[in-house]
């Protein structure tokens, strides 16, 4: 790697404005492939699910996908784009291992929608728009695993292993306009958009979107021009960038780095590179010699997509209601502040807190516990929020629990863990553990009276007026009873029957 | 007993539908000429002997079930190795392929072994389907029966070939540029190129996807139509296939006729560089037209002194991108892997070796035509000046209901004599390839054969798309009166092998 001498972030931008431009490929959830019928599940065995079509055998030939066309349209639309009346798949040639027919089935100067935008927020609630400049339908290709070489790409490898189950899966590549006037918040509006695509992808449905696995992956294209300036200045392509996290750190180094170049009177390549996970740092790619030719050329075997009018239409009137209004609405429904809606966001919550409520719980009470307790969880075994094995409508019912004095928040917090640990439901959960608040006044009675006994010194400061010294005859109570009393009616008991005012 | 392959499909599968002959019978029969004759003609690449003869006792067996047989149940049929057949190598005459056993059926496969046709064997071809000659197969020359010394056209020779020798009844060619019209004119046999999206390309190796068309060869109109209608029809394997009715091509070829048809004469095909005898037999067709009640009308088709130049563009340009697939990394030939060699030498040394000349010349030009600050010169243009022969042919179809010419400008050609002129070789598709560019239905029928050499030749019919059946009215009316002038099939002129 090569060590690249950095400006600081305040010095870049004190010269210079990014200029960004964002490709994002998002696979699509269509359950078969865009050209055949073969299956896109994932985890099955190596070139398990490919055909004539997906593997590019001699004769074969592809049709198009009518979901994948459908999920595209829903994307364009949600994406406030012009929907083409008619366009052209276009092949892409070029030579890799992992692309059977050597050229890519993608679409070139006619993409399914063009000339949109999407609103983000970035922190503070501030409204950003970002153009977008087109979204087109393509493949994916295979997946190449190169044995031997350092550092796993084909250069240097001694042999690699293909494995077709991803080729010919759905891609749709959504491309913004540049990205300008951002100014230092530009490496916040790139994850802010990426994030937004993201929950409108998933909103829509056409995609689970996560980047983790691949079914979204970000390239970051990034140049500098200096205050003033009108020409945009060369840009590098830092490719597969596969965290909202990571797309942020990849533009903030690039605007680092580049301002060094030409801080110290180089000039910046065009070139492809890579991002560091490790170190938040980008590296070139392998230099190319010429430019690539792909020979783009309109698609003969696949006839052209001419979506009609009345079909596009129908197609808005299913979108939706689009991820930042709802936000906004939910906001306001549960009277929190943009900050805190944005915790929700990043933690993964919206969906469940609605579904929470949905089954019975109020917001407040379906939102703590979500954004504490199991989020807590969730990060301590990192996984998502969305995996624990705990459905909102069991949170609502603890909610309830807790709402008619069954349970405290320490029974609940136990119930809780009892339903993460595959106890069951949380009133079997109660039942088996034995978790209810003590609310038999008879033996809350007997516990308060044995604590007042055992605790004469005290019970006497009370009656001589430190009711704070109440605090120890509670906690002597719930320890008698195993934290199961309602420590509230506990403390009422105590000081009634000393004979004091609360 | 009669020799069996010297009947008609349709006059086969009666016999085999009456109990007459059995269909084993009828397969031995052509097995055992393929044995006698194909040293000499090499129209096959590849026998399947036993795969034959199971399709022949099936179609025995359901007979003696009772069950109803198709109108060519029991006819043996050679196909070129074009087509993808499941178990059974796939070489489209290249050393690329060779080795490769494809995993699926083409869809034109199925159709046949579902409609009972005997397959015999893959037959020889241009490697690619690239030539007009059958001289660039990587397995060697086929040779025209009329005359061993002598090209049996291409690409298809190897079909067009084993149906004048009477090796098969029944044959399948695929046309791009001429390539089922051409070697039919060639050998005196029939051959017809469907409406582009007519039969299914899925499982036919690609050679141009937005020219390649499937199409049936015969010895006769009606055994094309027969054969037509059992391949033709909407396949949704392929997107690019016509989801409409068959045109009723066999109806047609039971009743010719051209009586009160406009038939038109393209001036553009005639002048130079054609053969005498050829034109000589074209003016006796368009004499007897008139003479069966056809108004015969000149007119004129300005582009498509273009089209040649504009098929060796698009043709080319399509071709550099569908054979980007054989590199050798996943079927077929591999050269060179040692171990030591990266991929892109092996896949380097595997092509080097695979494509011959003329596949070789045309991936380049293909890869320049397409390439970034040519593309609209060249691509670009050819495609307009597709968009122009298209609508020279609206034009005139406005005006007729089919147009004829000569299929080719000139007879079989002596074996070697184009190899080393391309050009010369090309000009064999002059006629040709107009219809490929527009998508049109044409057929290639014999009109005789040419005084100076006692060669055949052909007429050529072309109807508008989707209008196939029109090319089998006309073409029925055409061969019975020929025919009936002639006293006899012109095939039974060939030389006996």
């Amino acid at each position: 790697m090569t060590v690249t001498e950095l400006v600081s972030y305040e010095d870049a931008l004190a010269v210079y404005d990014p200029v960004m431009g964002l490709e994002v490929h998002v696979e699509l959830g269509t359950t078969t492939k865009m050209f055949c019928g073969c299956s896109t599940a994932l985890g099955a065995e190596a070139n398990a699910q490919t055909c004539p079509t997906c593997l590019g055998l001699p004769g074969s030939l592809p049709v198009v996908n009518e979901t994948g066309v459908e999920s595209a349209i829903k994307i364009g639309l949600a994406l406030n784009c012009e929907i083409a009346e008619w366009c052209r798949f276009a092949r892409k040639n070029y030579f890799y291992p992992d692309m059977p027919k050597n050229f890519q089935t993608s679409q070139y100067d006619e993409p399914i929608a063009f000339n949109g935008y999407l609103d983000v927020e970035i922190d503070g609630g501030e409204v950003f728009r970002v153009e977008i400049e087109r979204a087109h339908m393509e493949e994916d290709t295979g997946k190449s695993t190169h044995i031997g070489g350092a550092t796993g790409r084909i250069h240097g490898a001694q042999h690699s292993l293909l494995d077709y189950n991803r080729a010919g899966i759905p891609l749709i590549e959504i491309v913004t306009k540049p990205i300008e006037g951002a100014g230092d918040r530009a490496p916040e509006v790139a994850k802010a958009y990426v994030a937004e695509l993201r929950e409108l992808i998933k909103a829509l449905g056409v995609s689970e979107a996560r980047m983790e696995m691949g079914q979204m992956r970000c390239d970051v294209n990034l140049s500098l021009r200096p205050h003033g300036a009108d020409k945009f200045g060369t840009r590098s392509e830092t490719k597969n960038v596969n965290s909202l996290r990571s797309v942020e750190r990849a533009a903030r180094f690039e605007v680092q780095r580049q301002a060094a170049v030409l801080g110290g009177g180089g000039t910046v390549i065009q070139e492809t590179r890579h991002f560091h996970e490790e170190d938040g740092s980008t590296t070139p790619g392998r230099v190319k010699e010429e430019a690539e030719d792909y020979r783009y050329f309109p698609e003969p075997d696949l006839v052209p997509v001419a979506p009609s009018r009345e079909w596009v239409e129908e197609l808005r009137g299913t979108l939706p209601e689009l991820p930042r209004v709802r936000r906004t609405r939910l906001r306001e429904e549960w009277g929190i502040s943009a900050h805190e809606m944005q915790s929700v966001l990043n933690a993964g919550a919206i969906d469940l807190i609605t579904a929470t409520i949905d089954a019975g719980a109020d917001a407040a009470s379906a939102r703590k516990w979500w954004m504490g307790e199991l989020a807590r969880r969730a990060n301590e075994d990192g996984v998502d929020l969305a995996s624990l094995p705990i459905t909102p409508v069991q949170v609502a019912r603890v909610c309830a629990l807790v709402a008619e004095g069954s349970l405290n928040d320490k029974l609940a917090r136990q119930v809780i863990e009892g339903v993460l640990a595959g106890e069951g439901d949380p009133d079997a959960v109660v039942q088996a553990r034995g978790l209810q608040v003590v609310s038999d006044e008879g033996a809350l009675g007997a516990a308060v009276d044995e604590a007042i006994a055992g605790n004469a010194a005290i019970a006497d400061k009370i009656r001589g007026g430190k009711v704070a010294a109440a605090g120890a005859l509670v906690g002597a109570v719930m320890k008698a009873t195993r934290g199961q009393a309602d420590a509230a009616r506990v403390r009422e008991l105590i000081l009634e029957k000393l004979g004091v005012q609360g | 007993m009669a020799d069996l392959t010297k009947f008609t499909a349709s006059g086969i599968a009666e016999k085999i539908a009456s109990g007459e002959v059995t269909a084993v019978e009828v397969t031995e029969a052509h097995l055992a000429r393929i044995e006698a004759v194909d040293e000499k003609v090499h129209a096959f690449l590849h026998v399947d002997r036993e795969g034959a003869l199971a399709q022949a006792r099936a179609v025995d067996d359901k007979r003696a079930r009772g069950e109803e047989l198709g109108p060519l149940a029991g006819v043996p049929l050679a196909l070129k190795d074009i087509f993808t057949t499941k178990g059974i190598p796939t070489t489209v005459g290249s050393k690329i392929l060779e080795g490769w056993i494809p995993p699926y059926d083409a869809t034109l496969v199925t159709r046949l072994k579902d409609a009972d046709v005997v397959i015999l064997g893959k037959t020889n071809m241009d490697e690619f389907a690239m030539g007009s000659s059958t001289e660039n197969s990587a397995y060697g020359p086929t040779n025209n029966p009329w005359d061993l010394t002598r090209i049996p056209g291409g690409s298809g020779g190897g079909s067009s070939a084993s149906l004048a020798s009477f090796q098969a009844a029944l044959a399948i060619g695929t046309d791009t540029g001429g390539s089922i019209r051409q070697p039919a004119a060639v050998t005196g046999t029939v051959g017809v190129k469907p409406t582009y999206g007519g039969v299914s390309r899925y499982g036919m190796v690609a050679f141009s996807s937005s020219l390649d068309q499937g199409g049936p060869c015969a010895r006769t109109v009606l055994d094309a139509a027969l054969l037509h209608e059992v391949i033709a029809g909407h396949d949704p394997l392929d997107s690019t296939s016509i989801d409409a009715p068959v045109p009723p091509v066999v109806e047609a070829a039971r009743n010719g006729s051209v009586r009160g048809m406009r038939i038109g004469v393209v001036k553009e095909f005639s002048g130079e560089g054609y053969q005498a005898g050829v034109v000589q037999r074209f003016n006796e067709s368009v004499e007897l037209l008139r003479e069966l009640g056809a108004e015969v009308v000149e007119l004129s088709c300005p582009s498509f002194d273009k089209a040649l130049a504009a098929y060796y563009l698009i043709a080319p340009s399509e071709c550099s991108s569908n054979l980007a697939r054989f590199d050798g990394l996943r079927y077929g030939l591999r050269v060179g892997d040692d171990g030591s060699r990266s991929a892109e030498d092996v896949t380097a040394l595997t092509r080097a070796e695979g494509f011959g000349a003329e596949v070789k010349r045309r991936i380049m030009l293909g890869t320049y035509a397409l390439s970034s600050g040519y593309y609209d010169a060249y691509y670009g243009s050819a495609q307009k000046v597709r968009t122009l022969i298209t609508q020279d042919f609206q034009r005139a179809f406005e005006q007729v209901d089919v147009l004829v010419s000569p299929t080719t400008p000139t007879t079989a050609f002596p074996i070697g004599e184009r190899v080393d002129d391309p050009m010369a070789m090309y000009l064999a598709d002059l006629c040709t390839i107009p219809a490929n560019l527009a998508g049109n239905a044409a057929m290639s029928l014999p009109c005789g054969l040419a005084p100076e050499d006692g060669l055949p030749v052909g007429l050529q019919i072309i109807a508008p798309a989707l209008a196939d059946d029109r090319l089998y009215k006309v073409g029925a009316a055409v061969e019975a009166a020929f025919v009936d002038k002639w006293g006899h099939p012109l095939l039974e002129e060939a030389q006996s092998l």
